[in-house]
């Protein structure tokens, strides 16, 4: 079972501070959860934008391929540019040799660091982790992430950073080595959303969730449909056993 | 169930019984769906379908293989004299009937899937060396058909053509298969 | 048939077949085998109450893991850089790769909890006593190769909990002396949990599930020797205390799955991942043990247990213990007397076991420091006094409340009873949703 609290203490990759437990996330309601709940796609494809300008210069989308973004409503051209922009190894060619082309849809996110190694040594020793399945990986993902992103603050007065750390209250320990991300206007929205931290970290986290679990929307409603059948063949039978059972009573 | 006499009472529970059976018929029915499309090829399968091949590189007479969907697909830059050589037959003659210009985008370009109709052996006829069969097209040695240089059977116990895979011309060079 | 029926072996309901199916049953009669197994010519208590329909139940449960695991494994892949991947794969790019796998996973769950409440019926109604003992260690085999399929299929996605669970378990067969540490170099065939290990969950993983529907088999085969157990512990006196098993109990069972299959489809579709670990959806890094390991609830009381002994080889024997002494009940319960229902002190027992259970499973779950630690001990202390002390002495001293006749007379008792309650208030057909009869 979900161990809400104690499970926030779990892992934090490449850092091993002395146990201090994260803050419970703030509550927000979010579009996605509930028996109807769906993703919100500007928010989504605004969250893809915050997490190619800032995310993705240390993190990871391992698990998503450049042809899901059509379905938070990129064109196939539009998706097509973003994995352009990137190089993956192909090869061998006619020579033998290994060649960099750009990405195409098939691809999945071309990662920012070759390996975990390169990772740690660009971050101060810091994995940063993937991302694919954040929303899924922590409990209460989608408020941890939101609170997280918008937590960053001074530290207490009783509390003493370690160097290269950061101070933030949802974080196990209380601090982390990722420096606060967001800040106000960090990217420009095409759609003319303000840029504000928190509608940035609204949208990642509706970005975030979509690629974790990018089935969500289609599970919802096939599970109303599911159910409804269910209800009704519950009746049914409960009529059929009971008309079975009439001379018995 | 237990043998009772008819009346309102059997007409009713009669009809509870069917219904029930009935729904949960539909229901069993469409809970099948899932284990036959996980059969389907799967979303980074579909993905993979398309392959962009450059052309440039292929002489006049020459062929190129490459692999599409995990079959080959033969590229073969015609002469002017295979062109008409396919252009000539008496389409009407043929096993599985088609016109040359039916079978090709660009007269010079010839792209099929190298796969025998018959039972799926690759055939021969795209190195130089390879034996190209009686009709200067594709030879396929494990059952002896014979394709022309339209990659049509005109021998042999194959039943169709050699299969032009969907494809177009991103650039005069450039082919996108899939 | 001529005149009433005096004993329950005078009831024959077979079979006679023509056609098609009559040629087939002359030279297979697999017709009649099934019609004496849940069919009309199986007689059945007539007074079985709704904890009746758990065994067709986890059955079904079975059945649904075995069709979904077969799909699910012919898009996996066994290897340590892939299975991971693989899991996601059919999570995204699989055709419903996602419902087979969450039904799966929340399948395994729903199967414990089943088989749990199974167990427990039996404890309660007294089920397990003569003549029904080996009906009573069949179905614990059945729930000791259960755990330890669902524990090797919790292997299988390669996620943080799947590695450091394996470690875990692993580990515990060291604390064997002699073998023991050779028995965890072949359960790694390495130096640690690897790819040798993963490839042999898998493939026991698979195999084991269908020992189980063999072992299923076989338990439903010894169930008809004696019949089902029933609410009132007493013996089948006549065909007056039976009914064919279809329709009447074909219809409440279904009854009961469609129930069962709302609960399902409502953790399937709107809470897929509520009972699995948030950690299992981080690769499995051998570098980084997670702060927090637990395995899944259904195994949390047996954990519990586990870390009550402060001592290797003491906690793994605590552990098998917990699972033994359950072989051992039959003869453990000294009551002549099965049900719980004329038993008032046992019945006391009963409950206060399973509330024991519950805070095990809650220990279980939490991390092993402070007041829990005593807490556990406690509570594995008086799980076994329970067995081993209280069982025996309370058959002894408590004087059991006078039996029915029969069940028939019971029944009708309990019918006049019902119509005698509610016609007055409500002058219409006396039927309740939840009871029955």
């Amino acid at each position: 079972m979900r161990r809400l609290v104690l499970a926030l203490a779990v892992l934090v990759p490449g850092l091993s501070f002395a146990a201090g437990e994260a803050d419970a996330p703030k509550n927000i309601e979010w579009t996605f959860s509930g028996p109807f709940g769906t993703f919100d796609l500007p928010a989504a494809r605004r969250g893809l934008q915050v997490y190619l300008d800032v995310c993705s210069t240390c993190h990871s989308l391992r698990y998503v391929a450049y042809r899901n973004l059509t379905e938070i409503g990129l064109t196939e051209d539009q998706a097509k540019a973003i994995a352009a922009s990137h190089e993956v190894r192909d090869g061998p060619d006619e020579t033998g040799a290994y060649f960099m082309r750009p990405a195409g849809l098939a691809e999945k996110f071309v990662p920012p660091f070759a390996n975990e190694q390169a990772a740690r040594f660009a971050n101060g020793g810091a994995y940063p982790p993937d991302l694919s399945l954040m929303y899924k990986a922590r409990p209460n993902g989608a408020n941890y992430v939101y609170s997280l992103l918008t937590g960053y603050g001074e530290p207490p007065a009783d509390v003493e950073l370690a160097p290269g750390m950061n101070y933030n209250p949802y974080f196990p320990g209380h601090q982390t080595a990722m420096p606060q991300p967001l800040l106000d206007d960090i990217v420009q929205y095409a759609d003319g959303t303000p840029a504000t931290l928190d509608n940035m970290a609204r949208d990642v986290v509706q970005f975030l969730a979509w690629a974790a679990e990018p089935n969500l929307p289609t599970r919802h409603r096939m599970g109303f449909g599911v159910l409804i059948y269910l209800i009704i063949l519950g009746g049914l039978l409960f009529a059929v056993k009971k008309q079975v059972w009439r001379d018995q009573h | 169930m237990t043998a009772e006499p008819k009346g309102d009472d059997g007409t009713r529970r009669d009809f509870i019984y069917i219904a029930t059976g009935a729904f949960a018929t539909v229901g069993a029915g469409i809970a099948t769906w899932p284990f036959i499309d996980q059969m389907n090829p799967a979303a980074d399968v579909l993905a993979l379908a398309s392959l962009e091949v450059d052309i440039s590189g292929i002489q006049p007479g020459h062929a190129l293989t490459v692999k599409w969907r995990g079959k080959p697909v033969f590229i073969r830059h015609r002469t002017p004299e295979e062109i008409s050589q396919a252009r000539a037959v008496n389409v009407a003659d043929l096993r599985d009937p088609m016109r040359d210009e039916d079978r090709v985008q660009q007269d010079k370009w010839l792209i099929v899937v190298g796969i025998c109709t018959h039972l799926g052996c690759i055939p021969l006829g795209v190195k130089e060396t390879d034996p190209k069969g009686d009709f200067d097209g594709y030879f396929c040695p494990c059952h002896g058909s014979h394709y022309d240089s339209s990659a049509r059977v005109r021998k042999g116990p194959a039943p169709r053509n050699l299969e032009v895979p969907a494809y177009e011309f991103l650039t005069p060079t450039l082919v996108k298969i899939g | 048939m001529s005149g009433e029926p005096q004993h329950i072996d005078d009831l024959h309901h077979e079979l006679k077949l023509r056609g098609v199916l009559g040629w087939i049953e002359y030279r297979l009669p697999v017709f009649n085998w099934i019609n004496n197994a849940v069919g009309t010519n199986y007689p059945t208590p007539k007074n079985l109450n709704y904890f009746w329909n758990f065994g067709a139940l986890a059955g079904i449960a079975l059945v649904i893991q075995i069709l979904t695991g077969i799909v699910l494994a012919a898009h996996y892949v066994p290897t340590v850089d892939g299975a991971f991947a693989s899991v996601e794969r059919i999570m995204r790019d699989v055709n419903y790769g996602w419902l087979f796998r969450y039904v799966h996973a929340n399948g395994a769950s729903l199967f414990f909890a089943i088989v749990y409440v199974h167990l427990f019926r039996n404890l309660y109604y007294g089920s397990y006593k003569y003549p029904r003992e080996l009906l009573w260690w069949l179905g614990l085999i059945i729930l000791l190769l259960m755990i330890i399929t669902a524990f090797m299929g919790y292997v299988l996605p390669w996620g943080q909990m799947s590695y450091w669970g394996a470690t875990v378990i692993t580990n515990l067969f060291g604390a064997i002396p002699l073998i023991g540490d050779n028995l965890v170099l072949w359960l790694w065939g390495g130096y640690s949990v690897g790819e040798a290990l993963l490839r042999g969950f898998y493939s026991l993983h698979y195999l084991l599930a269908f020992v189980i529907a063999g072992l299923a088999i076989v338990h439903i085969w010894a169930l008809h020797q004696h019949r089902s157990n029933n609410p009132l512990g007493i013996d089948i006196k006549g065909p007056q205390d039976v009914l064919p098993f279809h329709p009447y109990y074909t219809t409440k069972d279904l009854f009961g799955l469609g129930i069962y299959l709302i609960i399902f489809a409502a953790l399937v579709f709107y809470m897929p991942n509520a009972l699995g670990e948030p950690d299992n959806y981080i690769p499995a890094d051998p570098l980084q043990t997670p702060a927090h390991i637990v395995p899944e609830w259904y195994l949390l009381p047996f954990y519990a247990i586990l870390r009550a002994i402060p001592d290797k080889l003491g906690g793994v024997m605590a552990l098998a213990a917990a699972l033994l002494v359950l072989f051992a009940v039959p003869w453990l319960d000294t009551s002549k007397v099965r049900s719980a229902r004329f038993r008032p002190i046992y019945r006391q027992l009963f409950w206060i076991l399973v509330a024991d259970v519950f805070l095990l499973g809650y220990i279980g779950g939490s991390p092993a420091e402070g007041i829990y630690i005593p807490i556990g001990q406690l509570a594995t202390a008086y799980y076994f006094a329970h067995f081993l002390i209280l069982l025996p002495i309370v058959g002894k001293l408590e004087s059991p409340k006078p039996l029915p006749d029969s069940i028939a007379t019971a029944v009708l008792e309990e019918n006049k009873r019902k119509r005698a309650r509610k016609l007055p208030q409500v002058g219409v057909q006396p039927t309740s949703a939840g009871g029955h009869h």
